[in-house]
């Protein structure tokens, strides 16, 4: 009986430790809450940085997770469809229902690039939403950090004014950031790449890249060896420099590219822990930086 | 005048914006459509017996397999919010001799909140693992042996499911069932009060990020009355027609293991499962009914039972193997004297299923397979059966539960 009650105080003590749960989709929207809430939040990430976070399995770990959150924090624009709906449902928590102030997708604060104008499956795994792939461009993080700073605010009142410190903090460090990443990407504008999977549009966008094609023949449909050759074809009347993908991704169709058409196979981190340097968000866009430098060179 | 002039201006302004403002977004019956989706299947099977009953299991239903080119089951599935407290869902089934039949039709709440879930209407039961999934999730052409038998392959149930998730780190979930009783073993029939009952629980948990795990107990409890079998061999060596009335109580027991380098599963994973059920069947046999037949009553009671094991290799992006194995126990009858020398109490075989899979999904939303399977379970008809198989799903495409 004593254990029991012993094991009952750890299992409230762990609940009440922290303010705020949180159960963020993917390590991005986990750093940023972090950064944001500091030990005021203890923040579960729904996936690691070599998942693809559109297929995720709706693994009996990560209902146990939402059952216990008090925030959600995702991507949305259907990044998630395939798991988080069965996730949020089987938690039986109330609080984490679309549209209550514990469900956050971030991706409506921010510009949406590739929206489809039409919309067929035929064209392969289109978000009717615009590309999700957000994270690449840390412009994004800034209404995305006030959206979510405001959300903390909201669901943790008591801590209002600490949210609201951390976050002016970390605006004015963000904007310092990007103003460095630009400096050290002024080489990188104009540079032709090739992508495997459409899921860089934020980051080309930002660094004035010009991406010249991809592996994938339709996005999330694997690249086929008669569309690998099709992109060697383009290739040779259009050089690029490089071949980018994410730490996720099968590195082969990248590596065979790379291997006839004589460029760099770039595989970015993606996302924070997508590579050793990517420690945190400030390591993820110091990384993406300088591997894209290498590989421009 | 000018003013007049310049007020009218105005209003049509504001009208023509309000009117392209709208053309964004106009409100129309449509924009609350729900989601809806459509499966269509289809199978060739190439079979070197007719399609019967696992030996032993004379007195279960048989759900064989075609011979040739044949539409599978199409289904329609349509769901969406009701209001903040409910979803709706259902799945039609297309019989491919024409006609539609419900295949789940249930409402579930969406905030109950504190880990509580309840599910009312036609639904799939949550007993074991496989049950909940719908034909198109199946990782093999058909259903496990033991599913086929003592489930009739998927234990629907009309009735109310209630589920509780555990608010600890670690999933543990309980649920109780109360039913009609109309999916077999169950025996439909007019009357107040429950029919049939289920109840279950299941644990699991991820170690690392590469490894998750689920294990599950269930038990399901019904009373069966008047159930008639027909076909059922005798001692004489005659297939007669057979009435059981009495209680049927099953336990099973089941695992999945899954694995995936990084937890990366569009590139590859193993998934492995296995689940046992076990069956006691007490109550009176009533031998023969035909017309002319011998109509002898007399207690009855068995304990029949089946296992499967089963993986599937994703070994490269689109490309799966998969093996199983199955096996089943008719068990040793205890037959009333008045049927001891009618009723057949020992088979003395074990059926047994050994089927290797292929398959090759060319996206999310496309799947081809074939399938090879020896099938044993019917004593001296050995089946050497091969089948191609399509599962294609169009429009929403829902999440897959674990």
């Amino acid at each position: 009986m004593k254990k029991l009650l012993f094991a009952l105080s750890l299992l409230l003590s762990s609940q009440t430790h922290a303010a705020l749960n949180v159960f963020a989709c993917e390590p991005e929207w986990a750093a940023l809450t972090q950064e944001l809430a500091g030990d005021k939040a203890s923040v579960y990430t729904a996936t690691g940085p070599l998942q693809d976070p559109h297929r995720v399995e709706a693994r009996p770990s990560l209902i146990a997770k939402a059952r216990r959150a008090d925030l959600v924090v995702c991507t949305g624009a259907e990044l998630e469809v395939a798991w988080l709906p069965v996730v949020l449902r089987e938690s039986g928590n109330a609080a984490l229902v679309p549209g209550s102030a514990g469900y956050l997708e971030v991706a409506q604060f921010v510009k949406m690039l590739e929206v489809p104008t039409r919309l067929d499956r035929g064209d392969g795994d289109v978000h009717a939403g615009g590309n999700p792939h957000i994270q690449t461009d840390p412009r994004n993080f800034l209404p995305i950090a006030d959206a979510l700073s405001k959300r903390l605010a909201q669901l943790d009142t008591s801590n209002a004014t600490y949210y609201q410190q951390r976050l002016a903090a970390f605006d004015q460090q963000w904007r310092a950031a990007i103003a460095k990443w630009e400096a050290q990407a002024a080489p990188l504008k104009g540079v032709q790449i090739v992508v495997q999977h459409k899921g860089f549009p934020y980051l080309s966008d930002w660094l004035e890249l010009i991406e010249v094609t991809a592996l994938e023949p339709k996005p999330g449909m694997e690249p086929s060896a008669a569309h690998l050759s099709q992109v060697l074809n383009t290739l040779q009347k259009q050089p690029a420099k490089m071949v980018v993908r994410a730490a996720y991704q099968n590195a082969r169709p990248s590596e065979w590219i790379a291997d006839r058409a004589h460029i760099a196979a770039v595989e970015l981190p993606y996302t924070v822990g997508g590579s050793d340097k990517a420690k945190d968000l400030y390591g993820l866009f110091d990384d993406t930086i300088a591997k894209l430098l290498t590989g421009s060179k | 005048m000018r003013k007049q002039i310049s007020t009218r201006a105005a209003i049509a302004a504001l009208l023509f914006q309000s009117a392209t403002a709208m053309a964004s977004s106009v409100p129309t019956d449509n924009a609350f459509n729900p989601a809806f989706s459509l499966i269509l299947s289809g199978l060739y099977g190439q079979l070197q017996q007719t399609p019967s009953a696992a030996t032993g299991f004379a007195m279960a239903p048989a759900p064989g397999h075609e011979q040739g080119f044949n539409l599978g089951e199409s289904e329609m599935g349509i769901s969406a919010s009701i209001d903040p407290q409910f979803r709706g869902a259902a799945t039609l089934a297309l019989d491919p001799a024409g006609g539609v039949s419900v295949e789940n039709a249930f409402v579930q709440t969406t905030a109950l909140g504190d880990g509580m879930n309840l599910k009312f209407g036609r639904f799939f039961s949550g007993l074991g693992y496989l049950n909940e999934q719908h034909a198109h999730a199946w990782d093999f052409v058909d259903q496990p042996l033991v599913y086929a038998t003592l489930w009739e392959n998927q234990l629907s149930e009309d009735g109310v499911q209630f589920k509780w998730l555990a608010p600890t780190d670690t999933f543990i979930e309980l649920g109780a069932e109360m039913g009609k009783g109309r999916g077999f073993p169950g025996t439909e029939r007019v009357k107040n009060g429950s029919g049939a009952g289920v109840f279950f629980a299941h644990i699991g948990d991820d170690i690392g990020i590469e490894h998750s795990w689920r294990v599950g107990a269930s038990l399901h409890q019904t009373q069966r009355v008047d159930a008639e079998s027909t076909d059922v061999p005798d001692l004489a060596g005659n297939a007669v027609t057979n009435l059981f009335t009495g209680d049927s109580q099953t336990s099973g027991l089941d695992f999945v293991w899954k694995y995936s380098p990084n937890g990366n599963v569009r590139n590859s994973y193993v998934k492995f499962q296995a689940e046992y059920f076990r069956r006691k069947e007490t109550g009176d046999l009533t031998y023969d009914t035909a017309d002319a037949g011998a109509n002898v009553s007399d207690t009855f009671s068995n304990t029949q039972s089946g296992f499967y094991v089963q993986s599937v290799y994703q070994f490269m992006p689109r490309w799966r193997v998969g093996a199983r194995y199955d096996r089943l126990d008719s068990g040793i009858a205890q037959v009333g004297a008045l049927n001891a020398g009618n009723v057949i109490s020992n088979y003395a075989y074990t059926p047994t299923r050994t089927t290797l899979m292929l398959d090759y999904s060319p996206s999310e939303f496309s799947r081809l397979r074939a399938q090879f399977a020896n099938d044993q379970s019917r004593q001296g008809l050995k089946d050497n059966q091969f089948f191609v198989q399509y599962i294609m799903s169009l429009g929403a495409h829902g999440a897959h539960s674990y």
